[in-house]
């Protein structure tokens, strides 16, 4: 019953295949734009961009978020940077270079003509934001700065202090303004979509709750782009805000939209460590940091000295000791699972067995105080902060955290999922990183789907033509709006005695423990078996307070958790189909001597894009092969 | 749990803006020195919900002081009792056991109230709409390198673009004025070559915007800058009023 999936990958050399797509696209006649409607679902770097430019080009766009103002999407928490091959500091930057570090950074898993069209449009993206009045940081005589990020040996990477996301999302919810001036875009805040219509294998419309009063809405659109994000809470603690989830995506999943690698999810080697099982989420202290900070750990397991008495030669500066080539700065997967190996030998920061440190004091004595408080003060007195301990005078202490998702739902190489007129931009979908990201390119893909890709692709689906007049009064609408209705009136009959947090908190530690950092297959199982028995017991047993038409976070969150409960299974079997390492999937039986992950090129260099079979059945697996014809394939190495 | 706190709590409760508030007692127990101040509204509406008592409502997302969705006036000071942070990061070391802490929503006339301590800010979006852009399509940009800009004028572009939208300004003023907001984004631009060419424009149709919305006129008080938690100068209002002028003298 398995399926090879076709990307619909252009012909020709890879260096012009977008040009030459770009040619061959359809297009719509200016007058003819308006007529088109399309839903654009998310309002960060991706669906924001996406609305903005299909806006500029004049189609009437709806844009629909759940935050109170488009502004607030979580491309806002980004802090370190964007990355672009603009080759500014002459260091030998290039977009073939970005393109390989890409492709070799997300352990050759990602798709090749994805990556390449991603580094070419990374150039435009930093022209485009520029121009936006986006403030980067600068040089004395005026030009961008560039920092470095994990995983490269360029400086290519543009911020805006530590604030880059929230720069560049500014810049996107000004050109969104602008549209939504020029009557191009309605802004549709505080609205949560709960399904995806699909009629005669189209997706035609969207189910939402406005979350201000609760009531159901249909909308009907020509197309639809999801740019919701990614799936990090799963876990529960995350990196991500509170209100981040995979409802959108799950419940077009469940439509018909396949969902590739659900197992590829990053962990990010600097957050703050866990403190406390009240938590609610764990802060991310940026990679930029390792551009100066240095890992190390006491050499002796159990040593609980605080920092100032552990002397220089009790040090161990593992990642400096492991990774000579790259040091601090090897990619994110690298630097997790380096601090777990440490922290699982006994060997820790004195806060907590799961913490390391984060050393600035060389950096302040080589550059001074003035220069490090420059570039990273707003993330020392964050840390400052949450810790009541500071950074200028003793180590910082962190520790992995989930932190973004390569998985999502499958796109071929026009962003469209395998539901006709269902795109999927951003973190949502999966193409672009493979098996790892690369710090500074969360922001980089989002531009580049959104202000770039998406506009082009809509328009030739739409130039297709084909789609007929559907109103919402159509049957699909209705059942679709009856199911929604129904599944958030069964929550509020529940009544039991466990809070919707309760459960979260559950599946999150079962997330962590066993389809977290490292897994195997007896963990993988007994995942699948406890998230199983969690999905009953949530379903007998779960309080949600409050009414259905009302303002009702309990019930939002119960919604998103239901499908957390889902989607969390089927990351675990999708983990446990991989029989191999890669990137941010870690198989315990799968690795070299030195604990490096060992990938299985033979067997598994492939997507798996799962199809949802029905409630209790389990999804089956597809597979869109990889194919590397302009970078050799090598075991990655950063030592 | 040596270190638990016992926190009392006066909480502003609303059905919705139609109806009257009221102020209802709470008791938080167990609260720990190193939870966020949100997190203890958390522990207390798990409290609530076990008892199948409707939560208390309040926004927020991100939790580390980026997005400006939480906004909250804590023993009558927006964003609480620290300088240069938002609701989510205020930490319960910041009280002591036994207090009575009070909490209310951002309160203005353009804020409407629509439950507890959640309001509507669309406001702002709406006097955003009104210029606080630069119109320039995607597709259409020069090389960035290709427009320089001193590195003094980029860092106070970026000064005034920290606004994170909140709203603290308008709930700590007595007028309720959202010069601060509004003055962050026509400063920013003033600040770029690539927003020299709509200053004026921008500047007379934003402040009108303002005005239309509601709030109220900046009169020196100065409450909004001390309450910011992104520590935005109330020098950018007299660069907005500068911009205002001067775009009203071109016309």
């Amino acid at each position: 019953m398995s399926k090879i999936l076709d990307a619909k990958i252009p012909g020709g050399p890879i260096a012009d295949k977008w040009d030459r797509h770009e040619m061959e696209c359809g297009l719509v006649a200016p007058a003819n734009r308006r007529k088109f409607t399309v839903l654009v679902v998310g309002t960060g770097l991706a669906g924001g961009g996406a609305a903005a430019a299909l806006g500029e080009l004049g189609y009437n766009v709806l844009n629909f978020c759940i935050n109170d103002t488009p502004r607030r999407a979580h491309s806002v928490a980004a802090q370190g940077g964007i990355n672009a091959a603009k080759n500014y500091q002459n260091d030998g930057d290039s977009v073939e270079r970005l393109f390989y570090d890409t492709v070799k950074g997300g352990d050759y898993r990602a798709r090749e003509a994805n990556v390449y069209r991603l580094s070419q449009l990374s150039v435009d993206i930093i022209d485009h934001c520029a121009a936006l009045g986006v403030p980067f940081a600068r040089e004395y005589g005026g030009t961008l700065a560039n920092r470095s990020f994990g995983g490269v040996q360029v400086s290519r990477t543009f911020y805006a202090r530590g604030q880059t996301g929230q720069q560049l999302l500014l810049g996107v919810y000004s050109a969104l303004s602008r549209q939504v001036d020029a009557g191009t875009v309605k802004m549709f805040p505080r609205h949560e979509m709960l399904d995806l219509v699909v009629v005669d294998g189209r997706a035609r419309g969207i189910i939402c709750r406005d979350l201000t009063t609760g009531e159901l809405k249909r909308y009907m659109g020509d197309a639809v782009v999801l740019a919701t994000g990614g799936y990090s809470p799963v876990f529960y603690l995350s990196t991500n805000a509170v209100n981040c989830n995979a409802t959108a995506a799950w419940r077009s999943h469940r439509r018909g939209a396949f969902f590739a690698n659900p197992c590829y999810t990053q962990i990010h080697p600097t957050a703050i460590p866990q403190m406390g099982d009240y938590q609610s989420k764990l802060t991310l202290m940026s990679e930029s940091l390792r551009n100066d900070g240095r890992v190390w750990v006491p050499k002796k397991a159990g040593d609980k000295r605080r920092p100032s008495e552990i002397p220089e030669n009790e040090r161990d500066y593992y990642l400096e000791r492991r990774y000579p080539a790259f040091g601090n700065l090897v990619p994110r997967d690298i630097a997790a699972r380096a601090a777990k190996v440490e922290c699982d030998a006994g060997k820790s920061a004195y806060m907590s067995p799961y913490s390391v440190y984060l050393d600035f004091g060389e950096a302040i004595g080589r550059l001074g105080r003035d220069v490090v408080a420059d570039r990273y003060g707003n993330l020392f007195s964050m840390y400052h902060e949450i810790l009541d301990d500071d950074p200028y005078e003793t180590p910082m202490m962190i520790y992995p955290a989930p932190h973004y998702t390569m998985g999502g739902l499958w796109v071929d190489y026009n962003l469209q999922s395998t539901i006709e007129g269902l795109f999927v931009a951003g973190e949502a979908n999966f193409s672009d990183h493979g098996a790892n990201r690369l710090g500074a390119s969360a922001l980089m893909q989002g531009c580049a789907d959104g202000y770039f890709v998406v506009p082009r692709v809509v328009a030739n689906y739409l130039a297709q033509g084909g789609l007929g007049s559907v109103s919402t009064d159509h049957d699909a609408f209705g059942a679709a709006e009856a199911d929604v209705r129904s599944r958030y009136d069964s929550l509020l009959k529940i009544k039991g005695k466990r809070t919707v947090r309760e459960f979260h908190w559950e599946l999150g530690r079962v997330m962590w423990d066993k389809v977290g950092m490292a897994r195997s297959k007896a963990g993988l199982e007994e995942a699948i078996a406890a998230i199983g028995r969690l999905r009953e017991e949530f379903y007998q047993d779960v309080t949600v307070p409050g009414d259905g038409d009302d303002f009702n976070k309990q019930l939002e969150m119960a919604g998103r958790v239901a499908d957390f409960l889902e989607l969390g299974e089927l990351m675990a079997r999708d983990a446990l189909r991989r029989e191999e390492s890669c990137g941010g999937h870690f198989r315990e039986e799968h690795q070299t001597p030195e604990g490096e992950a060992r990938r299985d090129d033979e067997n598994f260099m492939h997507v798996a894009a799962w199809e949802f079979q029905g409630d209790g059945k389990v999804a089956v697996a597809h597979e869109e092969p990889l194919t590397y014809e302009n970078i050799q394939v090598k075991t990655r190495s950063y030592k | 749990m040596s270190n638990a706190m016992t926190i009392h709590l006066k909480i502003w409760r609303q059905e919705c803006g139609a109806k009257d508030g009221r102020f209802v007692d709470y008791t938080v127990k167990d609260v720990l020195p190193e939870m966020s101040f949100l997190e203890m509204l958390d522990l207390l509406n798990e409290d609530l919900a076990r008892k199948g008592e409707e939560a208390v409502e309040f926004d927020s997302d991100c939790r580390e002081g980026i997005c400006g969705t939480c906004g909250l006036v804590i023993q009558g000071v927006a964003h609480g009792p620290h300088s240069a942070c938002t609701t989510c990061e205020v930490r319960m070391r910041s009280f002591s056991d036994g207090e009575v802490i009070t909490v209310e929503p951002f309160r203005a006339k353009p804020f409407p109230i629509i439950k507890d301590l959640v309001v509507n800010r669309e406001a702002f979006d709406r006097i955003q709409q009104k210029g606080g852009y630069v119109s320039v399509n995607v597709g259409s940009a020069p090389d960035a390198n290709s427009v320089p800009i001193p590195k003094t004028d980029a860092d106070k572009a970026m000064d005034a673009a920290s606004c994170i939208g909140c709203g603290a300004c308008v709930a700590a003023c007595p007028n309720a004025s959202a010069s601060l907001f509004v003055s962050a984004k026509i400063s920013q631009l003033s600040y770029l070559p690539q927003g020299m060419a709509e200053r004026g424009r921008r500047a007379l149709a934003m402040v009108a915007q303002m005005d239309a919305e509601g709030f109220g006129d900046c009169s020196n008080h100065g409450e909004c800058e001390a309450v910011c938690p992104k520590e935005i100068s109330i020098e950018n209002i007299a660069r907005m009023r500068r911009e205002f002028v001067k775009g009203a003298f071109k016309g």
